[in-house]
């Protein structure tokens, strides 16, 4: 067992499996003898050579689409975006051949391929550092799109992406990346994708998150369960696909439910979780769903960023607003 | 003021129009059975295109991009390449995929909208035909890479239009490969339109295999209509890359003598007098010429070979036509390499509309 924060442990993870798996290669910017900016992946080239551990050319849309090539011949390629907000180039990469080769080509060819970049806000970043731009790859088919919220998920959660057999976008939230330590027992075991984590039972009311926003979720559960409000407390952990069973299950019980997401409002993934509840949980539900997001506005820069961030406040006030009449 | 780097971009012809050597030809070309496979191949894929734009104009097949004019530039490449080298095609490359074992019946079902016809049986991993544009060049270096990692002889060959050389996709791969030093072959097919943009247009450059330069990669230029220039130049980028080299751009330079796809109308744009003018340069013609000149083709050799051309695309036809067409299951078959337990309920309503009488009604 180790104390590791979360971007040391997303290290082990790709240590671990590079170890294991010769196909696993890394490569973006800086990733190589600089270790990343983050230093997510430290120590790797030197470990496995920079033939495994490429620092690229700077350029996101050959780092993506040099990727997908790799990927194609069976390799095993982590590709790091320094940051989410300078992933669009490679977008066209993503979605129109990350995501569909396996389909286009009948199974013949397929896409292994791990996507690591840093989201969210909160460290204070100059512009473009910021963003949260998840529910984009949630719409899009053929991928999976997971964000870790603590250094034990990152690494279960890092290694099952990087051995699943199609793109995954991993999402990692920056304010975590040193936030706090947990054990991390290093063993390579993985983590199962494509399902949710029940961080805390509670019979009132389900909140439900992802990423760093979880923080300020189980803080406001933590504020609740003071005045006698049990929340549960839902990591979903892997928003494409989604799994509906333990959210809806959990709903069914509590009657209320609230999803906080740091992304806008407007087409976040929360709305398709709420579409989900009104579709399969609607007669379940004691009162309407809340969303508790980040504004519709562009992320601003650092002095303001707290104020676009959802706080514990704007969680527990959801909350009671589900509670009115109770 | 000092001279610190200077460039030279070579054009390379061996046949002019007329099929007449111009200077030696390379050995390979000296033996008229290593050119007449090169022959046949550019009448087949004509003899294809003729047919695919039949289809399409009698709604057999949807869309279809022809390569009439510039067979050579396909089938010179792909016929330099091993069958372990990995294409990575665009939109318009069937001459070269019918060379790299490609079925006429798969190239008819990818067209005629169905994806199994990019589940080719025999050449295992070259890939699906590139629609957006330029995308491809990356996913070539991104190739050659894994090659280079295991240490494998292989090369990995792609093709562009004039119109991607646009595209940051094209400079980003190259710039990736020269310094990766992977063997790749970038190769432009400079038909001289994107759509109804003249080349001109795209690049106020002379040359588009001077791209090439700025990456530190060796850019040159052949007559994409002279199969044997084509060949020799292929030849010698892939044995290059095969021997650690690293990245060659050809840039070989032809005509679209058809519209940009059966959607388009190359009439509203071009000067049909200057496209048959265009004509005079097309590359069966002038190999043909060549051919008989050295006394290995005749009237009759023709006539056989242009009826054996139609018998295999008429079979490849009719092959296409016989297969039916995909059940719905097919659009969620291998999307994952396992169906995620959230989308069941969608697969199953998918199912279930598919195989009930109006269950799916349009319009």
């Amino acid at each position: 067992m180790a104390e590791l924060n979360l971007v040391e442990a997303i290290n082990r993870a790709q240590a671990w499996e590079m170890d294991h798996d010769p196909s696993v290669v890394v490569l973006g910017e800086d990733v190589g003898v600089n270790g990343g900016v983050f230093r997510a992946t430290v120590g790797l080239q030197e470990r496995f050579g920079p033939e495994r551990v490429i620092d690229t050319p700077l350029a996101e849309t050959a780092i993506i689409g040099t990727a997908i090539g790799m990927a194609a011949m069976g390799l095993k390629p982590v590709a790091e975006i320094q940051f989410s907000g300078f992933i669009y180039p490679a977008m066209d990469h993503i979605w129109n051949h990350a995501g569909r080769l396996r389909n286009r080509t009948r199974g013949r060819l397929s896409c292994p391929l791990v996507v690591r970049s840093p989201c969210g806000a909160g460290i204070h970043a100059p512009e473009h550092h910021s963003e949260s731009p998840e529910a984009l790859f949630a719409h899009l088919p053929g991928v999976r799109v997971v964000i870790p919220s603590s250094p034990s998920r990152a690494y279960g959660l890092l290694l099952a992406a990087i051995r699943n057999p199609d793109p995954v976008i991993f999402l990692e939230p920056t304010r975590l990346y040193r936030l706090f330590k947990q054990e991390v027992a290093d063993d390579g075991e993985a983590l199962p994708l494509d399902v949710c984590f029940t961080l805390r039972a509670g019979s009132d009311v389900t909140l439900v998150s992802w990423g760093a926003m979880l923080n300020e979720t189980q803080a406001a559960a933590e504020a609740l369960a003071q005045e006698g409000i049990m929340a549960e407390v839902i990591d979903v952990a892997t928003l494409k696909p989604l799994d509906m069973t333990t959210i809806l299950e959990s709903v069914t019980r509590t009657g209320r439910c609230v999803i906080v997401h740091e992304a806008m409002r407007t087409g976040g993934f929360g709305a398709e979780i709420a579409a989900n509840l009104a579709e399969h949980g609607l007669y379940s539900l004691l009162a309407p769903v809340q969303r508790v997001t980040a504004w519709d506005v562009v992320v601003p820069l650092s002095r303001l960023e707290y104020q676009y961030l959802p706080s514990v406040e704007r969680i527990v006030a959801a909350v009671m607003k589900t509670l009115e009449g109770a | 003021m000092t001279t610190v780097a200077r460039f030279e971009v070579e054009f390379t012809r061996f046949l002019n129009a007329e099929g007449e050597a111009t200077q030696e030809l390379p050995p390979f070309a000296l033996d008229p059975a290593n050119l007449i496979p090169l022959y046949r191949a550019m009448q087949l894929t004509r003899a294809f295109d003729t047919k695919a734009i039949a289809l399409q104009r009698t709604g057999k097949i949807g869309t279809f991009a022809s390569a009439l004019g510039q067979e050579a530039i396909g089938i010179g490449v792909a016929s330099a390449m091993r069958k372990e080298d990995v294409l990575v095609p665009s939109y318009r490359d069937h001459a070269a995929q019918f060379v790299r074992g490609v079925t006429m019946t798969e190239s008819l079902l990818y067209w005629g909208g169905d994806e199994r016809g990019s589940n080719f049986a025999v050449p295992r991993e070259d890939f699906p035909s590139c629609v957006p544009i330029g995308n491809q060049v990356c996913h070539a270096a991104g190739v050659a890479y894994a090659f280079k990692l295991r240490k494998e002889a292989r090369v990995a060959a792609c093709f562009l239009g004039d119109g991607a050389t646009s595209k940051g996709d094209f400079y980003e791969a190259l710039n990736f490969a020269a310094v990766w030093r992977a063997p790749l072959l970038v190769v432009i097919n400079n038909n001289q339109w994107a759509i109804s943009v003249p080349r001109e247009h795209q690049t106020i450059t002379p040359t588009l295999a001077q791209k090439a330069i700025a990456a530190g990669v060796e850019g040159v230029q052949v007559d994409g209509n002279d199969v044997i220039a084509v060949h020799d130049a292929a030849r010698r980028a892939i044995d290059k890359a095969r021997a650690g080299g690293g990245p060659t751009l050809i840039e070989a330079i032809s005509y679209r003598l058809g519209d940009h796809t059966t959607a388009d109308d190359a009439t509203r744009y071009r000067d049909p007098d200057v496209v048959q003018q265009q004509w005079a340069n097309e590359p069966i013609r002038r190999l043909r010429n060549h051919l008989a000149r050295i006394g290995a083709w005749d009237q009759e050799k023709e006539e056989r070979l242009q009826k054996e051309c139609a018998d295999q695309v008429a079979a490849a036809v009719d092959a296409y036509l016989a297969i039916p067409p995909p059940t719905a299951a097919a659009m969620f078959d291998h999307l994952y390499a396992e169906l995620p337990t959230a989308m069941k309920e969608q697969f199953d309503a998918a199912q279930w509309f598919a195989s009930h009488d109006g269950g799916s009604s349009h319009g």
